[in-house]
């Protein structure tokens, strides 16, 4: 019984909240990781890429509401999405044909890009904090619980509880089946392979015939699909506020690297390992040794291994380790 | 004429200052002086690693908070209770802390060929982490107890605050040496994330362990290397001077009192206006001595030797040159300036507030001075640090003008109106992001760009 309620607990404060979070992490970084792969440099725009799609889907959601159209149990901002994709794959290739494009075809070096990327993410912090203000903004509607806490230990007669959210649910599913479909989509499809194939040798692949300009705009809007998506999600599960997208791209960077840069499936584990890492090592396991140790030998103190102010820091900390220990990433990187 | 346009560009830059001081008020324009002064130290320092070496470095915000924890760690006076409460465990964690840095460089050194070498520094880092826990636990909780309100941390060493710019600066170094023993291998891209990221690290540090620095709780009341407003407005000197300088405006009052009471206004306002000119002065010479210096430096054999590793990393490498020692060195030479302009602004400021260090005013922004200005040239730097600083504050009011002219047709209580209103503020980053993108793609070196000697 002790087992069981130790095991519990940990599900309750660890396993779910780190698969929530490794989710859209790694739908983030699978993002980073194709413009990486495919347009070669770190886009610095990225988060507030994401902020941009959620703050069309929360625009959208809004008016959906005052029109009185949800979806019962489950929250608006679903049907919301497709219109926010719109809008994010539009700015993307807008950008693209504005500004990426002219350096792309100077085969200016990657600090340029990046440079121009801080450009891009200075522009789109502004779009985002003029439309929409810079205030944390909840959009959530529908059932908060699948199952409560309190429910939980009615149901079992446990001691602890174990309370799943809808939206941890609802990430879960979105991000299987958009990563499958992405997987897919890379591995098994013509277009996929030959975007590895643009990825993997820009030159053989031009030979073989292979439209830069096809594979470019398919990596845009698949990049701007998934951060959508990501950002849609994280604001649901938390709450959308443009300053946090911004930090989020910190955390997304450190498990690009951490799964290879330009590696889609090292991003996915990537992020999976930062988010569990970030909450495995912040929880205090001084209830969870409580159940499992005898009582002579029950801790007194917090037995946390780092404090949860350092949560961003770790992921932070796993990149410097990666980078001096394996700077191609866990997972070889430079080949989607 | 020599460098014509370096001479038009800071004489416009001048007068758009001296144009502020006129119209709105000679205060406003003194503090944009001064925060330009102090910007223009900062893209110096991204300057020197950028446009000498080539050397991305975005990890400015953590030099910058680094150079304002020195300002408290000299200036504060010490809080000799919590010394004598958890001084002790705190010296001995600090000892430990030397100790696995430095067991953790001998085995770098000595096991060269070990090949379990990583794992075993590795090993040691994770071990160290619970182990420092448990000897600084408890004097942290005694130190952040004492008068958790006012003080709750160690204080500094009660100097004067003018030495805590050369210890930011040394600070900064000695981190920066950390940093780049890890990162400076790496390639471009990664380094400018990693140096992100790290960055990011030292920031949370600096915020949570309160102990130090007090964290999010601030510091306030910093020193000053320039006098006080009420001590001004109670010595003679001033008064006399102040009544001397308005001596025409003065003598048109005949009634006694109130020429007093204007006197006593004019003292007021002049008083914070004589400060700010006093920090103005402090901080001219500042950057005027490291552009000296930077100027020699790019213009030495060792600058040449820099812009050659920059420019072809394998053709110096063939001639000879060190060119991790000399990444290495430059980058710790850049990041104490930047470390040092840190504790230059926590002084302006007078407090110290570690939760106001975020990435994009503090080290984006930064770039955007050097990139703007120009890479390689100081005056570049320096002019691109005046214009960005004119631009972010006196972006309010252009942006007011802008959307009057563009909602001109709209009523005063249109909502679209008042959003947009309400919204101001945001419209700098529009604008550097703007700014930034037209630079780089019609003018990529920037406003000044760099001038290649042949000589």
């Amino acid at each position: 019984m002790d087992f069981l309620n130790a095991f519990i607990l940990i599900s309750n404060f660890i396993i779910v909240p780190a698969i929530t979070y490794g989710s859209q992490l790694a739908l983030g970084a699978i993002g980073v990781t194709l413009i990486y792969g495919v347009l070669r440099f770190a886009n610095f725009a990225y988060g507030d890429l994401m902020a941009f799609g959620t703050m069309i889907v929360i625009l959208f959601t809004w008016y959906l509401q005052s029109k009185g159209i949800t979806l019962g149990f489950l929250p608006t901002a679903i049907l919301a999405i497709p219109i926010g994709i719109i809008f994010t794959v539009a700015i993307s290739l807008f950008f693209d044909k504005t500004v990426f494009e002219y350096y792309r075809e100077k085969k200016s070096n990657p600090v340029t890009f990046i440079v121009v990327s801080l450009g891009i993410m200075f522009v789109l912090n502004a779009v985002v904090r003029i439309i929409i203000g810079p205030n944390d903004i909840n959009f959530m509607d529908g059932h908060k619980f699948v199952i409560k806490a309190s429910e939980f230990k009615k149901l079992t007669g446990l001691d602890e509880g174990l309370a799943i959210k809808s939206t941890q649910v609802i990430t879960l599913i979105t991000t299987i089946i958009s990563c499958s479909l992405l997987f897919y989509f890379l591995n098994k499809t013509k277009t996929g392979k030959s975007m590895r194939a643009y990825s993997n040798n820009e030159d053989l692949a031009l030979l073989s015939g292979i439209n830069p300009k096809k594979i470019i705009i398919i990596t845009w809007v698949i990049v701007s699909i998934l951060a959508t998506i990501a950002g849609t999600l994280y604001g649901l599960d938390k709450s959308f506020k443009p300053f946090t997208y911004f930090n989020n791209l910190l955390p997304i960077f450190a498990a690009t690297i951490v799964g290879g840069i330009g590696n889609p499936l090292g991003a996915f584990y990537g992020g999976f390992l930062i988010a569990f890492s970030e909450i495995a090592l912040t929880y205090a396991y001084k209830k969870f040794l409580g159940y499992l140790l005898p009582e002579s030998l029950e801790p007194n103190t917090l037995i946390q291994f780092i404090s949860t102010d350092y949560k961003f820091a770790i992921s932070f900390a796993i990149l410097v380790i990666v980078l001096i220990f394996r700077p191609n990433g866990i997972f070889k990187g430079k080949v989607i | 004429m020599k460098d014509i346009d370096i001479k038009i560009s800071f004489a416009v830059m001048g007068m758009m200052i001296i144009l502020v001081g006129v119209f709105q008020s000679w205060g406003v324009a003194l503090s944009i002086l001064n925060l330009c002064l102090i910007s223009a130290v900062m893209s110096m320092g991204v300057n020197i690693q950028w446009g000498f070496a080539g050397l991305i470095n975005f990890g400015v915000m953590g030099f910058l908070a680094i150079g304002g924890l020195a300002t408290v760690l000299i200036s504060v006076p010490p809080v000799i209770e919590a010394w004598s409460a958890g001084g002790l465990g705190i010296l001995f964690s600090g000892v430990f802390i030397i100790l696995t840095v430095l067991i953790v460089f001998v085995i770098n050194k000595k096991f060269y060929n070990f090949k379990y070498k990583n794992y075993l520094v590795f090993i040691i880092i994770i071990l160290s982490i619970p182990l420092l826990k448990i000897f600084s636990g408890p004097s942290i909780s005694k130190i952040e107890s004492i008068n958790a309100a006012t003080s709750g941390f160690l204080g500094g060493m009660n100097l004067p605050i003018i030495f805590s710019w050369f210890f930011g600066g040394a600070l900064s170094a000695g981190v920066a040496y950390i940093i780049g023993k890890i990162c400076l291998g790496l390639r471009s891209d990664y380094l400018a994330i990693s140096t992100l990221l790290i960055s990011g690290i030292i920031v949370s540090i600096v915020k949570h362990e309160e102990w130090l620095s007090r964290g999010v709780k601030n510091v306030i009341g910093l020193k000053r290397p320039a006098p006080y407003e009420v001590d001004l407005q109670n010595s003679d000197w001033f008064n006399n001077l102040i009544e001397f300088l308005n001596t025409s405006k003065l003598s048109k009052i005949l009634n006694n009192i109130e020429r007093q009471d204007l006197l006593s206004q004019l003292v007021i306002s002049s008083s914070g206006v004589f400060v700010k000119l006093c920090f103005a002065l402090i901080f001219l010479f500042v950057v005027c001595f490291l552009l000296y210096f930077s100027e020699k430096a790019l213009r030495s054999p060792w600058g040449r030797m820099m812009r050659a590793i920059r420019d072809n990393e394998d053709a110096a490498k063939a001639m000879g040159k060190n060119v991790v020692k000399q990444h290495l060195f430059i980058f710790m030479l850049g990041s104490a300036i930047i470390g040092f302009a840190g504790a230059m602004l926590v002084t302006y400021d007078g407090l110290f507030t570690p939760s106001s260090y975020q990435p994009l005013r503090y080290t984006f922004l930064i770039w955007v001075m050097v990139l703007l200005g120009g890479t390689g040239n100081n005056y570049g730097a320096i002019l691109g640090a005046f214009v960005v600083w004119f631009i972010w504050i006196q972006s309010a009011p252009f942006a007011l003008f802008i959307i009057n002219l563009f909602t001109s047709q709209l009523a005063d209580t249109n909502a679209i109106k008042l959003h947009l209103i309400n919204s101001i503020p945001y419209f700098r980053y529009f604008m550097m992001g703007l700014g930034l993108l037209l630079v780089m793609r019609y003018r990529p070196k920037g406003l000044l760009p760099e001038k290649i000697l042949k000589n």
